[in-house]
């Protein structure tokens, strides 16, 4: 495995580390800020970092000074004073100035996070469990974004990429520039928005929308994760957020409304076995295999398998139905609205007639249709 | 009055039913400090494996399920198992003798304050073996999470109010005693700083503890009874319940830092040999503390989204605090000042507080700065912060203040030698442990994640070499311990050179019974 070292490596690397900020794999500090806001906060930290830092060399200056000099054991006598009003006039004081110099500068930087106004492109952003979704309102062009990480990765069954765990099927895409705004909501439980790059992290409620912004300064691809405890998969639900030029980003619009015209042709269709099998595999491993796991065992006491459920061998519609309603209660979601008809055909298809299931029935999107509300 | 004295004057009574039955401060201290001792190394396992787990990038020795029951378990016991006994257990034994007090007020209900803990603990240790296994939603309980869970989740809640109802008995029992019983002379402000702390705290818990039952309670109502006091679809809204357990959970950590305080401002005088600096100043801070404890709830939400104005008043108020907890630590070096220092076992780990907890202040104030929290939310950088304030502040303070009353409570003096390596070790690999936690944060490594990106592998495995040696020092301490229970160097009534106070006037080990004629205070 690339990054395993020997334990003196660590310890001597630690030291080197501490000497050479710069290197990745010691940061010590934020990553490198790419929007304004996040740049104020990196300045911010700095300055109060060194507050602490000159206020703790003062103190335990004084402190260390008292251990070297007024021991015992060096023939020092305790003096017996206590009790000045003075002094601790002064030690309230002062810091209680400080605090106020450092509470202006924050002031206006709440102010201007808070100020989601006159955006160019607003996003809605859509936390599910492990998964998010962007929907461009102003384009019509909406999808997943799902960590593409191989499970063999995570099992160390397989060398680890350079991205592992920070690494999505999908992007979301925006112009350099441009304030883009986020409205942030959740489907089931509460997630939470964060790309450090960004200085931006807003939670993602379910049943409420809530907005943030941020405006990249530089083309290229910024990394993020889930950032609020949502359920098993919350280690691995990543953020990739790749910021385009304007004429990039207009093409990848373009290109993404076609696709989506594409695959609306896909509704009514007739797919075949074998079609619909490929399919649902596909949808199956990005939406159910996180709790149902990969060969359909599910975990026992926790997600129920679909190998031999009553369910997954019964009548269509009430597979149909669990696919599209959930089960309420539980953290069985509901897909009808995340996915296509097409899609929740073949993944029903699927869990049907494999994962050690043969019903032999198909599933077909007209089939799903009938069964939307 | 008579007969009764002399019945029950000579000792304990023997055998198991001594300890079911007691009603005696001096045995329930002890009972409350080997149950905090015990929860203390069974949370610490678990804290052994969710290093090991991350000791390196990847999925290795559980799931990511069980990774989550570990941290919430591991969270809930050492806050709710190990701290609180730990310092319900000091003021078993301290308060009475601190104010010369022949028990505590209500010995029925302190016995019974102490035995529904073990049940409570029984049941967060059971959901571990149950279907769907134990909470894993981290100790703060957040719904909608919290509604996925399976039984267990429902028999969390009842720990939970059992925990509560535990700390409000023993509140009640602490206040009325000190109020009550003081020795004659023994004014307010002659009481040792122990005593104020425990006092004021006692107020806390009973502010608060039925605040995380309500909150609780109405987990579970959502659960099983059909309420929505948290799902937006049927009119609640989930962030309800993070304001009700912050009300609860921000006063709560001052709970657990008080007492600490109050034992170190006994040591540090103490191996100082030289009064406390400002006696009422610290007793105003310590006051003023716990009041504004109560007005800063909303700074561990600031990523929910609230306005701005919501922000601004939030981090004002958070920042204030920094005020009077300055004043203490301000103090604290002042007594040292000019002193005429030793430094025993306690000293050391009273020491080792100040400088150490001083950071987790200073990280808690750049938390406090809402645009950076921003940044720093649900990372590693919380997680060093808190770490820094409950294990190098709270438990630091508990181990300081074990070795300078352990020779009080058994009449021997305890390993020295042991017990300044158990400092040295616990206080460098606490550093090696937390210390790059701040680095991991600020990179962008979120809390409660099982795996991470190879970004953070190095930090992380220095974290978990510095947590396993944290782990094994701990079993020093308890080797001290029993050594010292079973015999060493006979113990003088005053153990320590400059010691003052009522505790020492009474012999080591004290009788069963102290001050059955209360002392006078001049
Ligand atoms: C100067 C004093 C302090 C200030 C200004 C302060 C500030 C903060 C802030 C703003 C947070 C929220 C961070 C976040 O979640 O983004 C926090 C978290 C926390 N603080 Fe402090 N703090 C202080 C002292 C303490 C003390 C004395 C304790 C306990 C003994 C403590 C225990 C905690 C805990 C347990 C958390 C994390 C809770 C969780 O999310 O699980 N803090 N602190
Ligand atoms: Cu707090």
């Amino acid at each position: 495995m690339g990054h395993r070292r020997p334990l003196p490596v660590v310890l001597a690397s630690l030291l080197a580390g501490l000497a050479f900020p710069a290197l990745a794999d010691y940061q010590l500090n934020f990553p490198p800020p790419k929007t304004g806001l996040a740049q104020q906060i990196y300045d911010m930290n700095v300055w109060v970092m060194w507050i602490c830092v000159g206020i703790f060399v003062v103190v335990f200056g004084a402190m260390f000074y008292a251990i070297w000099k007024h021991r015992k054991s060096v023939g020092h006598k305790a003096e017996q004073f206590h009790e000045s009003t003075t002094v601790e006039i002064i030690w309230t004081t002062i810091p209680f100035l400080i605090l106020v110099a450092m509470a202006w500068p924050a002031t206006k930087l709440i102010i201007e996070q808070k100020d989601t106004s006159n955006p160019d492109v607003t996003v809605k952003v859509v936390g599910y469990q492990w998964k998010w979704e962007y929907d461009y309102l102003q384009d019509g062009v909406k999808f997943m974004s799902v960590l593409s990480t191989p499970r063999e990765q995570i099992e160390n069954k397989a060398e680890k990429g350079a991205n592992y765990l920070l690494e999505v099927d999908e992007p979301m895409v925006v112009p350099v520039g441009k304030k883009v705004r986020l409205l942030l909501t959740a489907n089931d439980v509460i997630h939470a928005w964060w790309v450090p790059a960004f200085g931006i992290k807003q939670d993602a409620i379910p049943g409420f929308v809530r907005d943030a912004w941020f405006t990249a300064n530089e083309v290229g691809t910024y990394r993020g994760q889930c950032a609020e405890l949502c359920g098993k998969d919350h280690g691995f639900m990543p953020i990739v957020v790749e910021v385009k030029s304007e004429a990039d980003y207009k093409a990848w619009l373009e290109a993404k409304k076609a696709k989506a015209a594409a695959a609306a042709g896909d509704a009514g269709k007739v797919f075949t076995q074998a079609e619909l099998m490929e399919r649902g595999a596909k949808v199956y491993n990005a939406n159910c295999a996180s709790c149902h796991l990969p060969d359909g065992k599910g975990i026992p006491g926790a997600f129920p398998a679909i190998t031999g459920s009553k369910i997954a061998t019964g009548a269509k519609e009430g597979h149909i139905g669990m696919a599209l309603i959930g089960k309420p209660g539980t953290a069985m979601p509901g897909f009808g609205p995340q996915l296509n008809d097409a899609d929740i055909a073949a993944v029903v298809t699927y869990q049907r007639n494999g994962l050690g299931n043969s019903t032999g029935d198909l599933v077909q999107p007209a089939d799903v249709k009938a069964l939307r509300k | 009055m008579e007969a009764h004295a002399t019945e029950h004057g000579h000792g304990a009574p023997k055998g198991i039913t001594r300890w079911l039955t007691t009603t005696n401060h001096k045995d329930i201290g002890t009972m409350y400090l080997w149950f905090a001792a015990a929860m203390f190394l069974f949370a610490g396992l678990m804290a052994m494996a969710i290093r090991a787990e991350l000791f390196e990038p990847g999925m290795q020795i559980m799931s990511p399920d069980y990774f989550n029951q570990l941290t919430t378990l591991h969270g809930l016991i050492m806050v709710f198992g190990a701290i609180m006994p730990a310092m319900a257990g000091f003021a078993n034994w301290q308060i009475p003798m601190m104010i010369g007090a022949p028990d505590m007020a209500f010995p029925r209900m302190n016995n019974w304050s102490f035995w529904i803990l073990p049940a409570a603990a029984i049941l967060l240790v059971l959901s571990m073996v149950l279907p769907g296994g134990a909470v894993a939603t981290g100790w703060t309980l957040y719904p909608p999470l919290y509604m996925q869970g399976g039984i267990s989740y429902d028999l969390t809640i009842f720990a939970v109010h059992i925990l509560g109802a535990s700390s409000i008995m023993a509140s009640l029992n602490i206040i009325t005693t000190i109020l009550n019983m003081r020795a004659p002379g023994m004014t307010l402000m002659k009481m040792p700083l122990f005593v104020w702390t425990w006092l004021i705290t006692a107020f806390l818990l009973i502010a608060v503890m039925p605040v995380l039952a309500g909150a609780v309670t109405m987990l579970l109502t959502d659960r099983n009874f059909g309420t929505h006091f948290f799902d937006a679809a049927g009119g609640g809204d989930p962030v309800l319940f993070q304001h009700v357990f912050w009300f609860f959970g921000h006063p709560e950590v001052y709970i657990l830092i008080l007492p600490a305080f109050g034992i170190v401002s006994q040591i540090i005088p103490t191996f100082s040999r030289k009064p406390l600096f400002g006696y009422a100043s610290m007793v105003y801070a310590t006051a003023s503390i716990a009041i504004l404890s109560f007005f800063v709830w909303a700074h561990h939400m600031f990523t929910v989204g609230m306005p701005a104005v919501g922000q601004l008043y939030f981090m004002y108020a958070t920042m204030l605090i920094a005020v009077p907890t300055g004043v203490k630590v301000f103090n604290w070096v002042a007594t040292m000042w000019k002193g005429s220092l030793t430094f025993e076992t306690p000293m050391l780990f009273a020491v080792g507080f100040v400088s150490m907890f001083t950071i987790g202040g200073f990280t808690g104030l750049v938390l406090a700065m809402a645009p950076i929290d921003i940044q720093m939310q649900d990372t590693y950088y919380v997680v060093a912060h808190f770490h820094y304030v409950l294990v190098s502040g709270a438990l630091f303070a508990i181990f300081a203040g074990v070795y300078y009353w352990l020779p009080k409570w058994t009449g021997h003096m305890y390993n020295e030698t042991l017990g300044k390596w158990h400092f040295w070790l616990s206080m460098i690999s606490f550093n090696v442990l937390f210390f790059p936690q701040h680095f991991l944060g600020m990179a962008g490594m979120p809390r409660r994640i099982p795996d991470y990106a190879l970004q953070f592998a190095e930090f992380n495995q220095i974290s978990s070499i510095g947590g396993f040696v944290f782990g094994a020092s701990q079993i020093l301490m308890l080797i001290v311990i029993v050594q010292c229970i079973r015999g060493g160097k006979k113990a003088e009534a005053v153990v320590w050179e400059d010691a003052k106070g009522l505790e020492w006037t009474v012999p080591s080990p004290p009788p069963y019974h102290t001050f059955e004629t209360a002392p006078e205070v001049k």
